[in-house]
């Protein structure tokens, strides 16, 4: 063929991230070192060459049946997973870095957790406000006195790193409920295993696939009968759950039962029982993809079907492990963010080695000022809220929106937190045959039991709309592979 | 294993397998109307009584004539007897167990499905035995990689109990229809039972199998006992049966279920037609599917209800 489309090669000075950091190129024509060898194979593809890839991308998606669940006007609709075929590369050497502080950041929200449920020694310390705890929609009063094994709580935690526009990387967000994502990450990599295979074969690009081992290994070592093989079960909403998609993945991925509350029973002896073709059978770990207060009618909500009447009980009891434990999501309110830095010193005696976003306490009534007096240059985030649902960013915000949440923090100053816009850095990604930067973030994944591991990049997330800085996939978002490669170079 | 999970395997395999049958079932019923002569008077919605859903049709295509009646087979996702509602159920019970099967056994479900979803609605009776034999083809190979790929333990087992059962069941109505045929024209069609029957045995690619084994030209007593009372034939009713039976025996709590189908068995085989009346004929097959619905229903008390709390 020698159409002219086949001809267009991508050409690499025609690229330019502006005043932005790029993940790819350092300027425009100017690949960082980690990526070069990425750029260079590329810059040998057609535009049609790569908009085939891209294609053979989405047809392997779609026969893999990877997919998330949206619901819209009433009904659940299975949508493919939107996946774009240029990975995002990490130097090796920095992502050590952020392993290691994503470690530290969690083993020091562990023993915060512990903290406020037992002695509170961080509060009577006069390090952190009692009425904020108090306060707080996560802080569940049933979970007070609890003791996990390990003294650890959140067991699986998929935090929101970005970059600005300086290189710095921010932890953004601590997700410790029921984070999700990871199962895309696994798939991601699958899927571009096929489409670029040369450039696994010549570079050193750092393997994801043992995460659902590790996981396995973090659950079983929660287990409280000292058994070989525990029984490990993930639980489950049902399949008209958002991640439906990623429950089964993982516990088919691990060998482990996936089950729905209707499955599980809390017998007279405080133990948690499935019901099986053989009869009851004892449960030791359970993996709950479903939030605190919908997993046992009895403590919490009593309209929850989803849940387990008497989990609660049988977890006290010390019968069964639940990860992560209920109770975890206090250390993710928003407003204790702000306080992350301090706990980390707090705890573990050491400088924190991620920095948090600058973070203003609207109930702090100096702070809450300053957040009135700039809106309009600042994210205003409620505190209890995930996937980017609910919140105003200021420069782009409408003047209603403004005047909508000036309202909303006068009134319910604790219910909200505001931060400076980062710049998020960018990738290229490719939008109708041409390469062109758009916004990402990342999502690794830490996990904590008798060991702590943490995932070898992880998911990034990309906003596919043209300047946009939201990447949710259920607001328009898609996704990237990630490359950590060691290089040698760098 | 979770009760509600055997429930879901034991479905997925029934309706797979079910989507299998119709296309069966639609071919052999468009190559015997091929082969008969213009006034031998039978009717595409014949085979709506056949599947047992003549009030679901009715409500949903008052006209009836043969396009809509394969539509309410064939493509309507709606209907709750066709091919593509199948396809559908399949998938879903497939998807919602995606952790127990083989990752290339969920891909391939997922694929028959968009096939069907792609090729079902829109080819013309020129193309409709080429998609159907493709519906079947991929069933088939379903069934094998299945077979091949899976751990022969107790969602295997499941998987065989629902295939075996619907299988029976679709072979007791592919009897039926033949026999409602042969009522339908009257007794004046001589050639007309040679060209059924063989249909019949072709539809279950059991024609060759029958030439093998039974080594008689096609009468159709002999049709009959082979289709029913052979234990080697993979689609005969006796064969279907040793298969749940053993199938059930590798799980616990078997009792039940066990006992309805060896009861089924001794019925089956104690069938040995040798005049056959097609009036007779249907309603032996009326009788075996409601011996079938009770072995379901054992299967479901035995494993599928959860135990109570506590």
């Amino acid at each position: 063929m020698a159409g002219g489309e086949d001809r267009v090669k991508i050409n690499w000075s025609e690229y330019d991230p502006g005043q932005i950091w790029d993940e790819l190129l350092g300027a425009p024509g100017k690949p960082r070192p980690h990526a070069r060898q990425l750029t260079k194979y590329l810059s040998s593809l057609s535009s049609s060459q790569l908009s085939r890839r891209q294609e053979a991308a989405e047809r392997a998606i779609l026969e893999m049946g990877i997919t998330f669940t949206v619901y819209s006007e009433g009904q659940n609709i299975d949508r493919a997973w939107p996946f774009d075929i240029i990975p995002r590369i990490m130097s090796a050497t920095e992502w050590r870095g952020i392993q290691a502080g994503l470690k530290q950041r969690l083993t020091a929200l562990n023993m915060f957790i512990d903290d406020v449920y037992n002695e509170q020694r961080i509060i009577r310390d006069g390090r952190f406000p009692r009425e904020l705890l108090e306060t707080s929609g996560n802080f569940l009063k049933e979970c007070i006195g609890a003791k996990p094994v390990h003294g650890v709580w959140a067991h699986i935690c998929g935090s929101d790193l970005v970059r600005d526009s300086d290189g710095t990387v921010y932890v953004l967000e601590d997700n410790l409920r029921v984070p999700s994502g990871v199962s895309y990450m696994l798939e991601n990599r699958i899927v571009t295993k096929q489409v670029f295979p040369e450039l696994f074969a010549h570079s050193r690009i750092l393997p994801v696939d043992d995460y659902p081992s590790l996981l396995f290994d973090t659950l079983a070592s929660l287990s409280p009968r000292p058994l070989d093989y525990p029984e490990v079960v993930v639980l489950t909403p049902g399949i008209y759950n958002s991640a439906y998609f990623e429950h089964a993945y993982l516990a088919q991925a691990m060998g482990a039962e996936l089950v729905e509350g209707g499955d599980l029973l809390v017998a007279d002896d405080d133990c948690v029982y499935m019901r099986t073709i053989g009869g009851l059978e004892r449960v030791d770990v359970i993996y709950r993809r479903i939030n605190d207060t919908y997993m046992d009618p009895e403590a919490f909500r009593p309209d929850s079907t989803l849940g387990v009447p008497g989990l609660m009980r049988a977890w006290r009891a010390g019968n069964v492990a639940i990860a992560n434990a209920p109770g975890s999501g206090v250390a993710d309110d928003k407003l204790v963010y702000a306080y992350v830095p301090d706990i980390i010193r707090y705890y573990l005696d050491q400088e924190p080695l991620l920095p948090n976003v600058p973070t203003y306490s609207c109930v702090d009534p100096e702070q809450r000022r300053y957040v009135l007096e700039h809106l309009a240059e600042l994210v205003v985030k409620p505190v209890n809220e995930s996937g980017g649902y609910g919140m105003l960013i200021g420069p782009t915000g409408s003047r209603e929106d403004l005047e909508k949440f000036a309202r909303l923090v006068k009134r319910e100053p604790r219910n909200y937190v505001a931060q400076p816009v980062l710049s998020l850095s960018t990738a290229p990604t490719l939008v109708r045959g041409r390469l062109e930067p758009r916004h990402i973030d990342l999502r690794p994944f830490s996990l904590q039991g008798d060991r702590s591991a943490v995932t070898a990049g992880g998911l990034t997330r990309v906003a596919l709309v043209k300047g946009s800085l939201v990447v949710n996939s259920s607001q328009g978002g898609g996704s990237k592979d990630t490359w950590v490669i060691e290089t040698g170079e760098d | 294993m979770l009760s509600r999970v055997a429930e879901r395997m034991y479905w997925g395999a029934r309706y797979l397998e079910r989507a299998e049958n119709i296309a069966r079932l639609v071919r052999v019923y468009d190559a015997t109307l091929l082969d008969l002569p213009d006034d031998a008077g039978v009717g595409w919605p014949l085979l709506v009584d056949i599947c047992g859903s003549r009030e679901a049709f009715q409500a949903r295509y008052p006209v009836g004539d043969s396009r809509e009646t394969l539509r309410f087979l064939i493509a309507d996702a709606d209907s709750p007897s066709s091919i593509m509602a199948s396809l559908a159920q399949a998938r879903e019970n497939f998807r919602t167990t995606r952790d127990l099967c083989p990752t290339e056994a969920w891909r391939s479900v997922n694929e028959l499905y968009l096939y069907g979803r792609k090729a079902l609605p829109r080819m013309s009776s020129r193309q409709r035995h080429e998609v159907l034999s493709g519906i079947v083809q991929r069933v088939q190979q379903l069934t094998g990689l299945l077979s091949g790929t899976m751990s022969h333990g107790d969602a295997y087992s499941f998987i065989r109990l629902g295939r075996n059962l619907e299988r029976a069941d679709m072979t007791t109505r592919i009897i039926d229809t033949a026999a409602a045929t042969l009522l339908r024209s009257g007794t004046a069609q001589a050639t007309l039972e040679n060209t059924l029957w063989m249909a019949v045995l072709k539809s279950l690619s059991g024609y060759q199998m029958y030439r093998q084994y039974v080594r008689r030209r096609i009468r159709d007593e002999d049709v009959i006992r082979f289709l029913l009372n052979d234990d080697l034939f993979p689609r005969a009713i006796a064969h279907c049966l040793l298969e749940l039976e053993s199938g059930m025996a590798r799980l616990p709590n078997h009792e039940g279920p066990l006992r309805a189908a060896l009861r089924l068995q001794r019925m089956v085989d104690a069938q040995q037609p040798e005049a056959v009346e097609e009036t007779a004929l249907r309603t032996m097959m009326d009788t075996l599917q409601l011996e079938l619905a009770r072995v379901h229903a054992q299967i479901s008390d035995a494993w599928f209800l959860p135990e109570r709390a506590g």
